[in-house]
């Protein structure tokens, strides 16, 4: 084993003197290869921290969404429609939700008005997102007038302002009460926006589904695995369209990679000529080349891999956060929980390390075979 | 030193350091668990269903309760007219919104 070891050392030792005769060339290769890998990797772990982010908070959200369809467009819940529900086997709280969208012309931008009960917001006070905080300047007990679709001017007092680490939440959330909400959006009495079901057996949803969907034909129920799949679809698109900007770099180098490994230099023609001329087996040319495409390629997917793990998750994935996060006048500041999918990296280490140490071989084996007088001439 | 020596100890240094990340990211802080656990109360208490990232339409800011293909409503194939189908921000001299006086006031607007 020592002698085995020993001997793999020698190789390596060789192969790097071998390496620093071509420096320039391979220090280039080494940086080219690095800022691939770092570039694949930045983005896998971007997207896969948001998406894993977005499903762990939003498996909180209800088992059933039921939206009432006129037209094909949603409308509102009319009085009654929660009873025509009935009792449905397996729903354990059926709840009508409160809540529109507000244009502010001061922002140029949008809220979520959401209707919460009486003793979490007092008539007169909304509870309002960060984001909306932090661009509006408003703080705990400010107040504030919104005029509403009718014209009228509401003023309220901002009870509290929601924690930031909700923001990628809440951003643009204004809660308020449920008169308060009516009154401003002159919303019909007895009215709702949609309904949230709740199911007890996350086995029996669909079949809640399925029989909502027959009770009430003109109603649309949304499931919570559909809301999951829709984030997982959304950053999935985005993540393939940043692919697709890259697949011509990642072409270049893929070329740029297999014209390194797969064409010898006369140089390198001669030198292993000459290996074999002083005495060297084919099994050890192979061998030393094997050290050479390991060495470079291992360095550069670990090298690329650390820096883009340092870059997504200490500096906020700065060089593609604008293609990844896209953007919005009232965007949230987030900042991501670490989290790496090791299947993700695993394919990246399959796809950057073994073609190229593949690559390597062949023509070092077809180099190795043939005859050290023919190779060398 | 002996140049085998050098190129091993870095891999062993950067094989290490990948360790330690899969290792940091096995086991989330515990600022972190709370973060996520205390957005996930809120998702439950609020009976959120989407992320606020886009706020401009309906279908941008609550993308899982839109209408069905509503990116496409104006005809077919029709392109979103909001950023959340764009890749990159406008320059910010465009998004410059007006001065804050909200706050600023102690009596309403």
């Amino acid at each position: 084993m020592r002698i085995w070891l020993e001997k793999q050392r020698h190789l390596i030792d060789f192969t790097l003197a071998s390496l620093a005769r071509r420096k320039t060339k391979n220090i280039g290769l080494l940086l080219a290869y690095t800022l691939l890998v770092f570039v694949l990797a930045s983005l896998t772990l971007f997207t896969h921290a948001l998406r894993s982010e977005a499903t762990y908070v939003l498996a909180g959200s209800p088992e059933v969404i039921l939206q009432r369809m006129v037209a094909g467009r949603h409308d509102l819940i009319p009085p009654g429609y929660l009873d025509n529900i009935g009792r449905i086997r397996g729903v354990q709280k059926k709840e009508g939700r409160l809540w529109g969208y507000y244009y502010d012309p001061v922002l140029n931008a949008n809220y979520t008005f959401m209707a919460r009960p009486a003793d979490e917001v007092a008539d007169g006070h909304i509870m309002v997102g960060n984001a909306l905080a932090r661009e509006r300047g408003l703080d705990k007990h400010n107040t504030i007038s919104f005029r509403s679709y009718s014209g009228k001017l509401f003023t309220f007092e901002v009870s509290a302002v929601l924690s930031p680490d909700s923001e990628l939440l809440s951003a643009d959330l204004v809660l308020l009460s449920e008169n308060d909400f009516r009154s401003f959006f002159e919303y019909p009495a007895g009215h709702y926006t949609d309904i949230a079901l709740s199911v007890a057996n996350p086995q029996e949803v669909r079949t809640v589904a399925a029989k909502l969907a027959s009770a009430l034909p003109d109603s649309r129920p949304i499931l919570r695995e559909e809301v999951l799949r829709t984030y997982q679809s959304v950053f999935d698109w985005r993540e393939g369209i940043v692919l697709t900007v890259l697949a011509g770099a990642i072409l270049a180098f893929v070329i740029l990679a297999w014209e390194k490994a797969s064409g010898l230099s006369a140089e390198e023609k001669r030198e292993i000529g000459i290996l074999k001329a002083i005495g060297w087996e084919t099994g050890d040319v192979i061998r030393m080349k094997t050290w050479e495409g390991l060495l470079i390629s291992l360095t550069a997917f670990l090298l690329g891999f650390i820096a883009a793990y340092v870059h997504v998750f200490h500096f906020g994935a700065a060089i593609f956060e604008p293609v990844l996060k896209g953007w919005s006048v009232l965007y949230p500041k987030f900042r991501l929980v670490p989290t790496v999918d090791g299947l993700q990296i695993a394919t990246l280490f399959f796809f950057t390390v073994f073609p190229y140490t593949a690559a390597v071989l062949v023509p070092i084996w077809r180099a190795a075979i043939t005859d050290p007088d023919a190779v060398m001439r | 030193m002996r140049p085998s020596s050098l190129a091993l100890g870095m891999l062993a240094v950067l094989v290490t350091a990948c360790f330690l990340i899969f290792g940091l990211v096995s086991r989330l802080s515990v600022e972190d668990e709370q973060k996520l656990n205390a957005n996930r109360a809120l998702v439950e208490k609020l009976g959120l269903t989407d992320l606020a990232l886009f706020t401009e339409a309906r279908y941008t800011r609550h993308p899982t309760q839109a209408d069905l293909h509503s990116a496409l409503q104006d005809h077919p194939g029709a392109f979103d007219h909001f950023p959340s189908g764009s890749l990159l921000p406008p320059p910010a001299l465009l998004t410059q919104s007006h001065a804050h006086l909200a706050g600023k006031t102690t009596s309403p607007d």
